[in-house]
């Protein structure tokens, strides 16, 4: 096709205020890994059910490969990237360390995500409650034992805090 | 995989939408969150040549309280997102019942960017809104070349995958009368994985304020089979006699003795206890 339509996308990533050209047809995923190089976000199965491309767009995890870039004009998108600096995402990292929560870490982008979501939306969630908030996420790694113990520890340590201040 | 091109366009306006829509002829989707058409156009099973972004009508955003027909009504946006009603960012005529089918739509990523609006134009006989507004006796908003109208959500779908929704049509938002504190529902949903689309859908709603015993049988190959006077089912499954929703199981197309007949007729009998339970 030599008549490929292009679309103008103006966001943010990762605090950057970016202007692109893109065909409409392109995912989110796509635009932050191939034109923004950024890839951390890992593709898994580009059809919504795996997880994997999890990012934040306007501070809630999406699905960055059935949402199209275009359709992201003016968001504010965080990949993976973006969260060295993040208090809860480096408590978050250092209990899937401790609490062995990945093997190959292909998931763990779109896990860490969903994690951040989880103890800041969810401050009182239970096993059960991690368990089915995990639900659209995969790890064939691990077998979720660790990645539910990773996020049960953060959740606890947050509410040791609350109660130490409170 | 990768879709194919298609153009875009995000109107300002339902009028624009809806003309643009009808220069498709036939080959311009409108896209809510894409959460369903995303998929779907990936794996190449749609290629449509445009699709209209509907998600910057401001018209199709927020919900409002209103009065139709001397009632007092809610009308939800149709680019309110599943999450939105989970959460509650909405003003609730359902005392719990609409954030609770919420909550169990998908995963809450798809919940973050997907829409009511958008699932109700996707019709899957499985989906959670197409069932659960027709069970709420809920009115489903369109507007067209020709105007607007007015859907019963009852009537919505016409089959799988085709809702009473023209191709230059598209979703406004979902009507729904304030239900009084006295009302009560169920909702019960059989899936074999967290967040997959259901094998099967029962839910109950009552409100004797206004004289309402409804019943739905959900998540059929066809439109979802409504019983508007659901009374004698309801008392029967309460009293443990479940042979008593046969005839409704097999109005709805679910023959005797199979598999679909018998898990449709545990999910009315667990619809029927939860309502008991939340007396």
């Amino acid at each position: 096709m030599n008549d490929k339509p292009t679309s103008p996308l103006a966001l943010t990533v990762n605090g950057r205020k970016v202007s692109a050209v893109v065909e409409p047809r392109t995912h989110l995923a796509d635009f932050l890994r191939e034109q923004q190089l950024l890839t951390g976000t890992n593709i898994g199965c580009e059809q919504g059910v795996c997880g994997a491309c999890t990012v934040l767009v306007d501070g809630v995890p999406t699905r960055s490969c059935i949402t199209w870039a275009v359709s992201c004009q003016g968001a504010e998108v965080r990949t993976i990237e973006s969260f060295d600096e993040d208090e809860t995402m480096a408590e978050l990292r250092a209990a899937f360390t401790a609490e062995h929560a990945l093997q190959c870490g292909y998931c763990t982008p779109g896990m860490l995500a969903t994690a951040r979501d989880i103890v800041t939306r969810l401050p009182q969630a239970d096993e059960a409650r991690i368990r089915l908030e995990l639900s659209g996420n995969l790890c064939r790694c691990t077998g979720y034992v660790g990645l539910v113990r990773a996020i049960g520890r953060v959740l606890e340590a947050r509410r040791q805090r609350n109660l130490a201040e409170a | 995989m990768k879709a194919a091109a298609f153009d875009y366009a995000r109107p300002a306006s339902g009028d624009e939408a809806v003309a643009l829509l009808a220069a498709g002829t036939g080959m311009a989707k409108a896209l809510g969150g894409g959460q369903s058409l995303g998929p779907m156009m990936n794996l190449r099973l749609a290629q449509p040549d445009s699709l209209v972004d509907l998600r910057a009508i401001a018209e199709l955003r927020g919900c409002r309280r209103d009065g139709t027909g001397g009632m007092e009504t809610v009308l939800i946006g149709a680019c309110t997102t599943h999450a939105d009603i989970e959460d509650g960012r909405f003003d609730d005529p359902s005392r719990g019942f609409l954030p609770r089918v919420a909550a169990g739509i998908a995963y809450r990523a798809v919940r973050n960017r997907g829409t009511v609006g958008g699932s109700l134009a996707h019709a899957d006989p499985a989906a959670d809104w197409v069932n659960a507004m027709a069970v709420a006796g809920a009115d489903i908003l369109v507007q067209g070349p020709a105007g607007r109208r007015t859907v019963a959500a009852a009537g919505w779908l016409q089959g799988a995958f085709t809702p009473a929704l023209a191709e230059d049509e598209i979703v406004l938002g979902v009507r729904l009368a304030q239900w009084s504190a006295a009302a009560r529902w169920s909702y019960y949903k059989f899936n074999r994985k967290t967040g997959e689309f259901a094998e099967a859908i029962a839910a109950f709603v009552v409100d004797p304020a206004r004289d309402l015993c409804r019943g739905l049988i959900g998540a059929l190959d066809g439109p979802p089979h409504v019983i508007a006077d659901a009374r004698g089912l309801l008392a029967a499954l309460q009293a443990g006699d479940p042979a008593a929703a046969d005839a409704e199981l097999v109005a709805a197309g679910l023959p005797p003795g199979s598999y679909e007949h018998h898990i449709h007729r545990a999910a009315l009998q667990r619809a029927a206890a939860q309502l008991k339970g939340n007396a």
